[in-house]
């Protein structure tokens, strides 16, 4: 893939916005055009959140992104919403702990990934959206690996910068389910 | 010879267009008073409303801004905050105040924005010809209550200082009137008690004169004033709400 | 070039109005433009500004006309519903020749309409804002970027030209975080002499005011300011071309709606047709001289908005019948997709040019 065009969607709460900027900023850090646009208004206080996130080598176009070429889904219901969308041969990664479903197309490729039992295992709650992440990087290389050490480190706020190495952990875990 | 009688510094050396026995002009004057004996008409930001009052910008000597009708504590808070060692303060009536403005009026006043309002009802909307005013009273015929205020159906008149005076940001609420020799004394010491409290950082203060329409009331002058007094007083009693002085000389 | 970091347009904007040396803003709470509230409020209390959330929207406009009679660099920012309740304020701040810049991320209308972003208030920014015969400059950035760069820009340009600035943003401009560059640089100021910042005993007193009740005296302060207004359209135009050169199709569109724009001019160019498209960046003065000069050269124009079509008016207007101009739009929050764009202009290309 060359240009990455990404939805990444769960439950409000569950980093989904967190792990849409962590892979913006690693595509920024690899010197690429990127950009990051999140779902907002009411149905966020109701639950569920998504974000759009492209990487690109050409200035990006519209961010809003209706067919990702990877869906990133933390919950069934975003499942459901944007399983349809997603581009002939593109990428599914879901948390399979939340989801029970399996998917029926069979022109993308579907990891099942146990992200939340994972990050629950390892001690890491609340890191089920890295360990995703961790798969994602594994799997598409949408950045150096250095670019992806750095976009965690500038997307983690600086008050919390001793959680930098505890993520990059998680992302390891997930590169190897 | 000695002067014993001069027109204040603050106050321009220009006619008005008040009606005659209009007590705007003696409002006009106190505040001038006040900024010459504080010395603050050179660091001093007036507001003035949309209403008879709207041409006070040509009267008083201070820099001035003229407010879209009611906004003046606004536009006063605006000012204030970007100009904080500045005296600014607010002239409005009672349409601008407490019926269009009463949104700008209560928040300043429960903000404590520091500024100095003052406040003139005369219980008539003048600039327009004479409809009823928030502060128009029970019965009282204006051109838009012909048969009489009916507060069964055009509502009740608002006391703006009883009102404002349960508000925490409030550091001066008082009514004064200027029909006598007395009173006008007595407004004057309230005018420059509410500017001090500016220059002293004690936050809102507003001082509510009543006044008289003459031209809209349909009486003279002399009529005018018996009639504040026989009406308006009884229904608007003078006198200090809250004073954050007195209750700190208290403690 | 300092470092690109990743930051929503709205906080970016946001950030650079404080470098533009603006340090008092008067706001109130609406979706989709909280965060520049939210930043200022974070930010303005310790580096001695002031922000301060008011108790509606008329009310913040006329903080922001009180303190910038003083003479003070000050800001508000709302969204569609909340600007237009704005108007009030924004009319007497051009009557009285006050300088300030006001925020629009426009969402979908009219009334509460939605929170999707929106481009359905061009005709109130650029035509109507507020009763009375005056404009105000309308800026329209369509990158995170741009929004920081064009920020500073209103400020310095309402106060050179003493008349209120707006961006016209929208919900996606906002929302949306990119990289960009926030340079430090000292902001252009000019002298206010006309302020209301206490005379100091060393002039007559100043009067920021907007009441001529002479019809005379009005009209001769309305056509000087009209005169100004002339002296902006000669100078202040900006629009940039992208892919014009041999075009023979010119699309027109703004903000966001030029970004997927863009992205179908360059899809279109795959195809082998000759396409552009011109970007206003100033929406008033409206960019007629890029306007003209394609009409002169294009067989046709296609104006995009995120709207029913409130801008191609103004396309109409410069290309003055010349050659044909289409509109494609979508409104109420939606934002075209560039496949769309590009069925729009494959169609127009089979039509070809009159020409």
């Amino acid at each position: 893939m060359k240009d990455f065009n990404m939805v990444i969607a769960g439950f409000g709460g569950q980093g989904v916005l967190f792990l849409g900027k962590v892979i913006a900023y690693a595509g920024l850090m690899d010197g690429k055009e990127v950009s990051w646009l999140p779902s907002y208004g009411p149905e966020m206080r109701g639950g569920t959140a998504n974000c759009s996130v492209c990487i690109s080598d050409e200035p990006i176009g519209s961010p809003l992104v209706v067919t990702p070429n990877v869906l990133v889904a933390m919950n069934k219901p975003s499942l459901d919403k944007f399983i349809n969308s997603v581009a002939p041969g593109g990428i599914v990664l879901l948390d399979s702990t939340l989801i029970n479903d399996k998917v029926c197309r069979d022109d993308v490729k579907v990891f099942y990934l146990p992200a939340t039992a994972t990050a629950e295992e390892n001690n890491m709650k609340g890191l089920s959206n890295i360990i995703l992440l961790g798969k994602l990087f594994e799997q598409t290389n949408f950045c150096s690996k250095e670019s992806l050490e750095k976009g965690i480190a500038k997307s983690v706020p600086a008050k919390k910068q001793h959680l930098v190495a505890t993520n990059l952990k998680a992302v390891e875990i997930g590169a190897s389910l | 010879m000695a002067v014993v009688f001069d027109r204040p510094k603050a106050l321009l050396d220009v006619p008005t267009h008040y009606c005659p026995g209009c007590t705007h002009g003696i409002i006009h004057r106190l505040v001038a008073e006040v900024m010459d004996e504080l010395g603050i008409e050179d660091r001093t930001v007036g507001v003035v409303p949309v209403g008879c009052s709207v041409l006070a910008y040509n009267y008083f000597g201070c820099d001035v801004i003229e407010a879209p009708h009611g906004r003046a504590p606004a536009i006063a808070t605006g000012a204030k905050r970007a100009l904080p060692d500045n005296v600014v303060f607010t002239y409005q009536g009672d349409g601008d105040l407490i019926a269009i403005g009463t949104a700008e009026t209560v928040h300043a006043a429960t903000r404590g924005e520091n500024i100095t309002i003052i406040f003139v009802n005369n219980a008539i909307y003048g600039m327009t010809g004479g409809q009823m005013a928030p502060t128009s009273l029970p019965n009282q015929v204006t051109q838009t209550t012909p048969y009489g205020r009916d507060v069964n159906y055009s509502g009740h008149p608002i006391r703006v200082c009883e009102m404002l005076s349960t508000l925490d940001g409030v550091a001066l609420a008082q009514r004064v009137t200027v029909d006598t020799i007395p009173h006008i004394r007595e407004a004057k010491k309230a005018i420059k008690k509410a500017f001090q409290n500016q220059i002293d950082k004690k936050g809102f203060s507003i001082v509510e004169v009543l006044s008289t329409c003459p031209t809209n009331w349909g009486l003279t002058p002399t009529e005018a004033l018996k009639w504040l007094n026989d009406n308006m007083i009884p229904h608007y009693p003078l006198g200090v709400y809250k004073d954050v002085n007195t209750r700190e000389e208290a403690k | 070039m300092g470092e690109r970091v990743l930051m929503k347009g709205n906080e970016a904007l946001a950030e650079a109005a404080i470098l533009a040396g603006c340090k008092h803003f008067f706001g109130y709470p609406i979706t989709p433009q909280t965060e520049v509230a939210a930043y200022m409020a974070k930010r303005l209390p310790k580096i001695g500004g002031t922000y301060l959330q008011a108790e509606s929207e008329v009310a913040a406009i006329n903080m922001v006309q009180g303190a910038a009679a003083c003479g003070i660099r000050a800001m508000t920012s709302s969204s569609s519903p909340g600007i237009s309740l704005k108007t009030e304020g924004i009319s007497y701040m051009a009557g009285a020749d006050v300088p300030a810049v006001i925020i629009n991320v426009q969402r979908g209308g009219p009334g509460l309409g939605g929170i999707q972003p929106s481009q359905a208030d061009y005709w109130q920014a650029t035509k109507a804002m507020g009763h009375g015969d005056f404009h105000v400059l309308v800026f329209a950035p369509s990158t995170v970027q741009e929004m920081v760069d064009l920020v500073n820009l209103a400020f310095e340009k309402a106060d050179e030209y003493r008349m209120p600035a707006v961006i016209l943003s929208d919900g996606m401009l906002g929302q949306m975080m990119e990289p960009v560059e926030i340079k430090a640089a000292e902001p252009k100021t000019f002298d206010k002499p006309w302020a209301t910042c206490g005379h100091g005993g060393k002039r007559a007193h100043n009067i920021v005011n907007s009441l001529y009740l002479q019809a005379n005296e009005l009209e001769r302060l309305v056509k000087e300011r009209f005169e100004r207004y002339e002296k902006i359209k000669a100078t202040e135009q900006r629009a940039e071309e992208y892919m014009m050169d041999d075009a023979d199709i010119a699309i027109v569109a703004y903000g966001a709606t030029s970004r997927v724009v863009k992205a179908a001019v360059k899809e279109a160019r795959a195809m082998g047709i000759k396409v552009g498209c011109i970007r206003p960046i100033t929406l008033w003065p409206f960019p007629t001289e890029a306007i003209e000069k394609a009409a002169k050269s294009v067989n046709q124009f296609l104006v995009c908005e995120m709207s029913m079509g409130q801008m191609v008016d103004d396309v109409k207007l410069a290309v003055n019948g010349a050659v044909p101009v289409e509109f494609y739009g979508r409104t109420g929050g939606m934002i075209p997709e560039p496949a769309e764009i590009l069925a729009q202009i494959v169609e127009l290309n089979k039509k070809g040019g009159a020409k």
